[in-house]
């Protein structure tokens, strides 16, 4: 048992997690979207003095900043201690993709090429993570919603503005892999 | 202490992000180029699960822990919020390889960039905010 869960876990296992998270909040009351947070952390940095989308009282959603601090802890707790030291798979293909793209072979679950601290200090590598913050931080609260709130809990319940959402999510993603990329990597 | 239940919910939520590997920039470029069945397989296990709970709860009208009806807010009716606003949404998690919820997971798991990540993801959510009023819905 505790060697299944040292090990990356299978997408059926994951699966099966990430909608227990998803009904455990229903459980307790809540809904289960991360992105509202982002609204959140604007308003406890005072955007609701000069505009009215974050003039609420962000307590009512302390419940929801609870669950990202749960999630930074989760994230160190997986890679310090349910971590067996296996090297990192990447489809062969994918690695032919972006080894064409310049990038080197994949040694863990972040391409140092992006994630290193060395990168961050470069101007590419930090136009790309703050552009690409930038548009997920837009979009998600434009479309109302992010991975949780609109792929897995609304389509859950069958909303087609979800549905919609997630057809808008792959046209995003498949634009910026196939036409961005080539032009900036 | 009544938030105790949502860190713990939060906690298994970094590890399964973590332990899936939901959280790497190279499963997303996987899932953008159809090349791995992972972010498929863990995405449609969820949702299969997730249409199948939803309806019992609202079949059954199960109940949640204080004894209150379980609610489903709807989304807003509408169209080109949800195209557009996703479609930028996707331009970003491939370029940055996170949506929100695994950008703070990898900072938990010692990817300190993304803090970076998620400030401009907070900038984003806040230029939204401002200009709100002037996008279609």
């Amino acid at each position: 048992m505790l060697d299944f869960l040292m090990q990356p876990w299978p997408w059926w296992f994951s699966g099966i997690v990430i909608s227990t998270v998803m009904f455990l909040m229903l459980f307790f009351g809540k809904s289960f979207g991360f992105s509202s947070n982002l609204r959140t952390l604007c308003t406890i940095a005072g955007a609701g003095k000069r505009v009215k989308f974050f003039d609420f009282d962000w307590k009512t959603q302390s419940w929801n900043l609870v669950f990202l601090v749960g999630a930074i802890i989760g994230g160190y707790i997986a890679n310090n201690f349910l971590n067996d030291g296996a090297s990192f798979d990447l489809a062969s293909s994918t690695a032919k993709d972006l080894a064409k793209l310049g990038f080197g072979k994949a040694e863990e679950v972040q391409p140092s090429e992006l994630f290193s601290l060395e990168a961050l200090f470069t101007l590419k590598g930090f136009a790309v993570l703050s552009i690409g913050g930038l548009l997920v931080g837009f979009g998600s609260r434009y479309a109302g919603g992010c991975t949780s709130g609109h792929a897995i809990s609304g389509i859950s319940n069958l909303q087609l503005p979800s549905l919609i959402a997630v057809i808008g999510f792959f046209i995003g993603g498949l634009l910026m892999t196939h036409l961005v990329f080539p032009l900036i990597f | 202490m009544k938030f105790i239940k949502f860190l713990v919910v939060g906690v298994l939520f970094g590890i399964v992000m973590a332990k899936s590997q939901a959280l790497s920039w190279y499963r997303i470029q996987e899932m953008f180029r159809f090349q791995s069945f992972h972010m498929y397989g863990i995405i449609g296990t969820a949702v299969m699960l997730g249409v199948i709970g939803t309806a019992l709860i609202k079949f059954k009208k199960w109940k949640d822990y204080q004894g209150n009806p379980i609610q489903f807010v709807p989304k807003d009716k509408g169209f080109w919020r949800y195209l557009i606003g996703g479609t930028i949404f996707g331009l970003g998690w491939a370029l940055s390889g996170a949506c929100p919820g695994p950008m703070v997971v990898n900072i938990g798991y010692g990817y300190l960039s993304f803090i970076v990540v998620v400030f401009f993801a907070s900038v984003g959510t806040y230029l939204y905010g401002v200009f709100q009023s002037k996008l279609p819905h």
